[in-house]
């Protein structure tokens, strides 16, 4: 078995041992309404974990996509409410805007050789600093738009609820996981992860590569604002505040190798559905503190990057070829 | 031989440096259509250097890059790649992480509507590799294959890109006959079809069965162009090296006697393997005595030394030191036995290019000693000279980052690191690759006279002259099994390449 796809398919017997478990205890979890409850409550941390997982597997990461929510919430609600703007404006201008921050930040982090947590970490407090720049309370948006987004959803027989922002989540990281494996800028990626220096002799173009993921990064936390404005249909600065952590968590979980150039896309969204299974599971319990989510996230990462250091500190198993003579 | 004389790639008064250290002065470089050019010259010469420049690693400080009589100025490999040069630089430049197909054809792979088709892209490389009669699954990841493999798949690569100009900086380092007569065939291929090759190595054999002209470069300068059939290689050596050859290739007869012989052995290794890595195999190795260990490559040399050292754990055998079985199961419990490996892969496994090249030579002594006992800066300074000396390593002085050396240097840094330890029993793994001919006759001069100090060295060699050189007994395996061992008169290059080629009688 090629050990590359071992940390994936244990993500996945984690996620399907943690729902049966969930499914004993609680009979809903049979149905669809569970899964889909949680595509479209995680679906903007899921959105912004499928950048995170490009920067990851770069080799980088990227801290500022917590506040690049906020800020992007914070901003769409001014411009629709108080400039008038319709919401696929405010959304076209937030984007370029994410995309010029992200580009920014790949830039810097290239060209002056600055770390990316560094940068990234500027760009957090950044992006949080303008969001209360604009205003220092939530600001709720009432928008006929915004009230027939909320109405598009498709119902299951069991009542599950498949919404607009849950497939928007679902086609982002179905484009993702296209980009990822099978796009020349996707296996650049992997290749920068992997060994900068041998993929700068290589002829991969660093910088090209460096500020496309950033980019891609930004637009995408920009995108889960947009989201997160859709689903809570308003801004707030002081909105996911440390949500880049849980993004990084869901991307680990998912099997991706912290050191960059290994992993799977399709691993992000298992790992953002483990946390979302447990945080359910969680709430269903009633009798539990909420802090147990965290408690038993913590326990999960921990298990899963002490997996990844056995794995990737194992000595590559000298498979010998057969020379034919 | 019909080489044209038309220039493709030129270098016009090419020069550059690090710091205080002029790694190429005002060169003059011509490689034509169609040929193949040996650039030779001593370790720390400048030829990696040249070669980076010219594929845009390293921006030079004067002079002109002239493809097809046009000034080009690449800033990166990239670039360099468009323009139809295709590098495979010294240390093998690929992504562990990714299969071996996508590192062949990384930046290159094939297309189906916008999108990377894989199926198609293994395809391919299975296709390409089999013209090296390499067959290996191409979809599993690089890192778990052998250095040579590695190499090859480098090769293949740059040979595959490889629009005008080839560039091998020393690709025959980790190969033996057979790969070396492939990659021949190869560029025998390529030349005719008028690309230009640019071959590196400090193999004068290759150079003069392969190539057509010669460039020598000496401390940075040229030395001279010529053709290859023109230059005597005894006249190629001096211009290498500024002098004659003093000390050559040649039983030292003197010391031989003076070996402490036919006595209990120090090293007595007994039915050490594992299933599916290496056959039960037994060997020992006398006080002062120098065992060879050949064979094809892949036929278990490396995992033998690996098992001994504890590198790979063994589920079989014992390890006797002078008579007393000891339980090795890592390295570091092997270093505490006098036990000490130079190994083959230098990137990977051996320069830490960071550190110091004096903190490079202490660093297996310092490990050894354990971290409190640390040795005084004094004494490692000391050590440092000592061995730059002793080994000829070309540095300014010992406290350039080991990164910074020149291939063959940072070779012979290993060496000395282990030499620093002061093992009482040493494995070398291919410990003369990549070192020039100067430096060559030296290692092999630094070995008889370690085994006359009464060291025993486990020497594992692709060159059988050398093999036989300074072998007292010399051991054969083939497909990871020992098949031969041959002392006196038997150890001869004619006798190993018997035992080696003859067909398994199963
Ligand atoms: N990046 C660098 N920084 C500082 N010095 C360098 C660097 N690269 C090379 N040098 C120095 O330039 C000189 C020439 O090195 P180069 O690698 O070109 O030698 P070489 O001819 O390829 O030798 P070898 O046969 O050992 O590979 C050496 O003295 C080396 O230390
Ligand atoms: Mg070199």
């Amino acid at each position: 078995m090629k050990s590359r796809i071992f940390p994936l398919i244990a993500t996945i017997v984690v996620f399907i041992l943690l729902y049966m478990i969930g499914w004993q205890r609680f009979p809903a979890f049979g149905t669809t309404r569970v899964v889909l409850n949680i595509l479209t409550d995680k679906s903007f941390l899921g959105v912004a974990a499928v950048g995170m997982t490009f920067v990851i597997l770069s080799g980088g990461i990227d801290l500022s996509v917590g506040s690049i929510i906020a800020f992007t919430s914070i901003f769409c609600a001014l411009l629709i409410k108080d400039v008038g703007v319709h919401p696929l404006g405010a959304f076209a201008i937030a984007l370029a805007l994410g995309a010029a921050f992200g580009g920014a930040m790949g830039a810097i982090i290239h060209y002056l050789k600055i770390p990316p947590f560094i940068v990234t970490l500027a760009g957090m407090f950044l992006a949080r600093g303008c969001a209360f720049l604009l205003s220092e309370a939530s600001v709720p948006i009432e928008h006929p738009f915004y009230s027939d987004i909320s109405g598009m959803y498709y119902v299951f027989e069991d009542k599950g609820r498949l919404t607009f922002v849950a497939t928007l989540f679902v086609i982002v990281l179905l484009v993702g996981l296209i980009i990822a494996h099978f796009t020349r800028f996707g296996r650049n990626v992997y290749a920068l992860g992997g060994d900068k220096n041998s993929a700068l002799l290589l002829g991969v173009p660093i910088a090209r590569t460096t500020i496309g993921v950033y980019m891609l990064s930004s637009v995408l936390a920009t995108l889960a604002g947009i989201i997160y404005s859709l689903y809570t249909r308003s801004g707030y600065p002081l909105a996911t505040v440390g949500l880049e952590l849980d993004a990084i968590t869901a991307v680990v979980i998912g099997g991706t190798l912290l050191t960059g150039g290994v992993g799977y896309m399709a691993g992000t969204l298992v790992g953002v559905l483990i946390l979302g299974v447990i945080q359910t599971y969680i709430n269903f319990d009633g009798g539990l503190n909420s802090w147990w989510t965290k408690i038993v996230i913590g326990a999960l990462l921990f298990v899963f990057i002490a997996l990844q250091k056995v794995l990737s500190s194992g000595r590559p198993v000298f498979k010998l070829p057969s020379l034919k003579r | 031989m019909t080489t044209s004389t038309q220039p493709i790639l030129q270098t016009r008064d090419l020069s550059i440096s690090f710091g205080s250290v002029d790694a190429l002065v005002s060169v003059d470089f011509n490689l034509r259509a169609g040929e193949i050019h040996a650039l030779l010259g001593e370790n720390g010469a400048g030829k990696s250097t040249l070669i980076k420049l010219v594929t845009g690693v390293y921006a030079k400080d004067s002079g002109q890059i002239l493809l097809d009589g046009k000034e080009i100025n690449p800033r990166n490999p990239r670039e360099a790649q468009l323009l139809g040069i295709s590098p495979v630089y010294q240390e093998i430049n690929l992504i562990p992480t990714l299969s071996v197909a996508e590192n062949i054809y990384l930046g290159s792979q094939p297309m189906r509507f916008g999108l990377v088709n894989t199926a198609a892209m293994n395809k391919q490389a299975e296709a390409l590799l089999n013209r090296y009669n390499i067959d290996i699954d191409v979809n599993r990841t690089l890192s778990s294959y052998s250095v040579a493999i590695q190499q090859l798949v480098a090769i293949a690569r740059g040979v595959d890109m490889s629009a005008k100009v080839l560039i091998l900086d020393e690709p025959t380092a980790s190969l033996d006959r057979h790969e070396v007569e492939t990659l021949f065939n190869v560029m025998r291929q390529l030349k005719a079809d008028g690309v230009g090759i640019i071959l590196i190595t400090h193999f004068l054999d290759q150079v003069y069965e392969i190539s057509d002209r010669i460039t020598v470069l000496r401390n940075g300068f040229k030395v001279g162009e010529y053709n290859t059939d023109e230059l005597p290689r005894v006249k190629l050596i001096s211009e290498m090296l500024g002098h004659e050859l003093t000390q050559t290739l040649g039983k030292q007869a003197t010391s031989e006697t003076a070996k402490p012989k036919n006595q209990e052995a120090y090293i007595r290794v007994d039915g050490l393997g594992r299933k599916g890595y290496l056959e039960p195999i037994d060997l020992t190795v006398n006080e002062g005595e120098i065992v060879g260990l050949a064979g094809l490559l892949g036929s278990g040399r490396t995992e033998t030394a690996l098992l001994i050292f504890g590198i790979e754990g063994h589920d079989q055998g014992t390890i006797y030191v002078d008579g007393q079985a000891v339980h090795l199961r890592s390295p570091s419990q092997a270093i505490q036995e006098g036990f000490a490996l130079c190994p083959e892969d230098r990137k990977t496994e051996g320069i830490v290019g960071e550190l110091t090249v004096r903190e490079n030579v202490i660093l297996a002594l310092q490990a050894k000693r354990g971290w409190f006992d640390f040795i005084p800066i004094k004494r490692q300074q000391e050590l440092a000279d000592e061995m730059i000396e002793a080994l000829h390593i070309a540095t300014p002085d010992a406290e350039k980052p080991a990164g910074q050396l020149s291939g063959g240097n940072q070779q012979k840094l290993i060496l000395a690191r282990w030499l620093a330890s002061e093992p009482k029993f040493l494995i070398l793994d291919e410990p003369t690759r990549g070192i020039d001919v100067g430096a060559h006759a030296e290692i092999i001069n630094i070995i008889k006279r370690l085994s006359n100090d009464g060291m025993s060295l486990l020497v594992i060699s692709s060159e059988l002259a050398e093999v036989v050189d300074y072998s007292d007994r010399v051991i054969v395996l083939r497909d990871h099994k020992k098949v031969a061992e041959l002392k006196g008169d038997e150890v001869t290059e004619n006798r190993i390449m018997q035992v080696i080629a003859e067909e398994p009688n199963v």
